[in-house]
């Protein structure tokens, strides 16, 4: 196995991961705090070696169409921005869940409303999680917390996309996109080749060979009754996503009487805070979400009904809790805690807060 | 002679292109859209490209262009048609691909993406149906739209002081390094289609032989959206349209 | 063994890259390591610090309140992290940019002259080494044979005739802390 255990930040490791993982396409546009992605792209030059296309494009708008244009064509498509960018892609990230096409999709988050800032951030949950374009769509999204799920969460990601043939989002953030940790590389695999393409996916645009009638990439429908149809198949896509691809982690929940709740990097800040917690003789459990859509709803539905009470701890104002409250077996008290705009909590910044909100 | 006779291969004089299929237009009468997917089925037929040609359609009245030309097709979010071709043509460069855009979508909200494509060079042809008008929301403005001229939104005529110059986007496509052929046609008379026609091959030519962007415009007409008869509508198209958007080849750096 | 280190000083002093040396040379020794840097505008001729953890079990939280070890280049960054070393941890500072010497006695405070120490040498850009050698002298978290193998790494190749003149530095550095 070519293993290769190197140091790079989350953003660089995204990049190997793709050449690496078989990525056709790569279509960019820059934005901090993700640019290392498409500049290690294109320092690596795929093009030369795996065939790989990289290509600038002269928009968030344009590139997330190439990528809707490249996925019609069965190959494996993505696209990385940060929140402002995110947002403009959102038109034809509704585009692609309709047309059902798989592709990957990287938010590198930073502090919002508006230009915002370029500190991390956790406040596109609601548009990652909800859909975030029109029309009644989910996307999966998956929160890495570390440079190694960075890398690994492209595999992942473009297989569950193709899988489900569905658009996945890796949402990050600006902490992991920034930080540099040990990472294994993914061995390298080839793509696929366009008879490949043609055999595994049947659905992609190509070109017409004599024997099939014509392939049509669209997701106009103007007559309701069908349109009705296609959204009633898209729902049948998302319960078989619901009830397969649910992934999250727990550490310390046997024994616990809180129960913290955090994803992508905030998860690791809270980890801290819950073995700090213990040092003092606090039983915290945390809840790592690693699929924000699909929610672990079970798991915390479970855990409802063995602890006393749940902190949200979010880059937000927030926005996960929501799903926490929705997700309950047991009403039992729910607090939030959050850092906005582009500040990074701290472990002891959560471990006060729990013990002030729980009056511990 | 019989019906039969007449349907007899050594007596047809003008056919339907194979890949033109039998599906009804939704077309207005009059409409050029309908001589210009012909044209386009005729020449991938000609270049027995039926099996490589991928075309991108707009948003407008030639969203459903797919309905009517039986080779692969992905439809663009509006404007995006020249993004789309893009990625289609770098990660399949065998593929003959097309875009097919009206001018709200290529020189409206696509503007960008035409003018980008175009500078990159891509190898992909895009054909534009300019007619000065939305046709498919009702009859709005375009960028196109003449000095003067009423629609639904300038119900008092086109005022340069309030909405800006008509956009002459294909002059300024003759400006960028990436496009090879630029040219502008009509498809008002037979002589004028028999034109197009051989613009539409010389594009696709060039983008399979990898030479750059091609942009074939058609000065077209809507007479729905210009409230004319279809006679009236190509008689106001001659004396009004070809004076701000003159018919002839633009550009060719193709050598013969 | 799990060290948490900050390294801050002014931007352009190397900060970020001697934390990502370390890194790198922690990374070569086998252990769990994270780089976490200040970014954006701070990068450019303000304050600049990087947080680097090196461990031999999994990472938890990139962002701490205390930490084991700082290497503290300039006054802003003291009056800073000062407080926030643990009981017992380590301060190491050049006194040449600190106009207040830090005041704490629960923890080793040692100061290098670093800055000095690479006028003397001739390359100011190698004074971020030089305080690399005297942190694994007063840390020995990880070796001088890791610590090149992890230049070697860091450094792009068309700079690796830079590695001697690095390497000295290093062994400079050493030779500077008072223990």
């Amino acid at each position: 196995m070519e293993q290769e255990v190197t140091l790079m930040k989350g953003n660089e490791a995204i990049a190997h991961a793709a050449v690496r993982y078989g990525v056709d396409g790569y279509f960019g546009y820059p934005i901090t705090p993700q640019s290392e992605i498409l500049e290690t792209l294109e320092e690596l030059m795929p093009w030369d070696t795996t065939g790989m296309v990289v290509l600038q494009a002269e928009s968030e708008v344009a590139a997330i169409n190439m990528v809707y244009g490249g996925a019609a064509t069965g190959k494996a498509c993505m696209t990385s921005s940060s929140s402002p960018g995110i947002s403009l892609k959102q038109e034809g990230i509704s585009y692609i869940a309709a047309g059902e096409l798989p592709a990957l999709i990287v938010n590198c988050m930073r502090g919002g409303p508006g230009l915002g800032t370029i500190q991390p951030s956790q406040a596109d949950y609601f548009q990652a999680t909800k859909g975030g374009g029109h029309g009644d769509y989910h996307l999966i999204v998956l929160a890495p917390a570390s440079v190694q799920e960075m890398a690994d969460f492209v595999g992942l990601g473009f297989d569950l996309a193709f899988k489900y043939r569905t658009p996945v989002m890796m949402l990050a953030d600006g902490i992991v996109g920034q930080m540099m940790e040990k990472v294994v590389l993914p061995p390298f695999r080839p793509r696929l080749t366009d008879e490949e393409i043609a055999e595994q996916r049947p659905w992609a645009v190509t070109g017409r060979p004599a024997t099939r009638r014509p392939n049509i990439m669209t997701t106009l429908e103007l007559d309701p009754c069908l349109m009705e149809k296609h959204n009633l198949h898209l729902q049948e896509t998302y319960d078989l996503i619901k009830a397969n691809e649910v992934r999250y982690e727990e550490y310390y929940t046997d024994d616990c009487d809180y129960l913290i709740v955090a994803f992508g990097c905030v998860a690791r800040i809270c980890l801290k805070a819950v073995e700090e917690a213990r040092a003092q003789g606090i039983k915290v459990g945390l809840l790592r979400p690693v699929t924000l859509w699909p929610f672990p709803a079970e798991a915390v539905g479970r855990l409802s009904s063995r602890v006393k009470g749940m902190l949200v701890a979010e880059l937000n104002t927030g926005q996960m809790i929501e799903d926490v409250l929705l997700s309950l077996d047991e009403r039992i008290p729910v607090h939030h805690f959050g850092r906005l705009g582009g500040i990074v909590m701290d472990p002891d910044e959560v471990l006060v807060a729990l013990k002030e909100k729980f009056s511990l | 002679m019989t019906p039969q006779d007449i349907r007899r291969p050594e007596n047809i004089v003008a056919a339907k292109p194979r890949l033109l299929n039998d599906n009804t237009m939704h077309y207005c009468p009059g409409c050029s859209h309908g001589v210009v997917h012909k044209l386009v089925a005729e020449v991938i037929e000609e270049m027995g490209a039926g099996h490589i040609a991928i075309g991108v359609a707009p948003v407008g009245c030639a969203v459903m262009a797919y309905n009517y030309l039986d080779i692969d097709w992905i439809e663009a979010a509006h404007g995006r048609a020249p993004a789309i071709a893009t990625a289609v043509k770098r990660l399949n460069p065998s593929r003959l691909v097309f875009t097919y855009q009206g001018d709200g979508d290529l020189a409206a909200i696509g503007t960008a993406e035409t003018i980008h494509a175009a500078n990159r060079g891509e190898n992909i042809a895009i054909i534009f149906i300019n007619n000065g008008i939305y046709g498919m929301t009702g009859g709005q403005m375009a960028p196109t739209t003449l000095e003067g001229m009423v629609t639904a939104t300038t119900p008092y005529g086109r005022r340069v002081e309030l909405n800006g110059y008509p956009l002459n986007i294909t002059d300024l496509a003759t400006r960028l390094e990436g496009t090879c052929y630029v040219t502008r046609q009509s498809v008002h008379t037979a002589a004028a289609v028999r034109k197009t026609r051989k613009a539409i091959r010389q594009a696709f030519e060039n983008s399979m032989n990898g030479l750059g962007t091609s942009i074939v415009e058609i000065v077209s007409t809507c007479s729905s959206g210009w409230k004319m008869t279809p006679v009236e509508a190509n008689k106001w198209m001659e004396e009004n349209m070809f004076e701000k958007y003159p018919l002839g080849e633009l550009k060719n750096t193709v050598k013969k | 063994m799990k060290e948490e280190i900050i390294i801050a000083g002014f931007g352009g002093q190397g900060v970020l890259s001697m934390g990502k040396i370390l890194a790198y040379a922690g990374l070569m020794g086998g252990l769990e390591v994270t780089w976490m840097p200040s970014y954006g505008p701070e990068q450019r001729g303000g304050t600049a610090n990087v947080t680097v953890i090196l461990s031999d079990a999994r990472i938890s939280s990139p962002v701490l309140n205390a930490y084991d070890t700082a290497v503290i280049l300039n006054q802003q960054s003291l009056d800073k992290f000062e407080a926030r070393l643990k009981p017992g941890g380590t301060l190491i500072y050049d006194p040449y940019s600190i106009h207040h010497a830090p005041k704490r006695t629960d923890i080793s405070v040692i100061p290098v002259d670093a800055m000095e120490a690479t006028f003397a040498l001739g390359s100011s850009k190698t004074y971020n080494m030089v305080l690399l050698g005297s942190l694994i002298k007063v840390r020995p978290l990880v070796g001088i044979d890791a610590v090149m193998a992890g230049l070697k790494k860091a450094l792009p190749e068309r700079h690796h005739h830079l590695l001697p003149l690095n390497k000295d530095a290093i062994l400079k550095g050493m030779e500077l802390p008072r223990l």
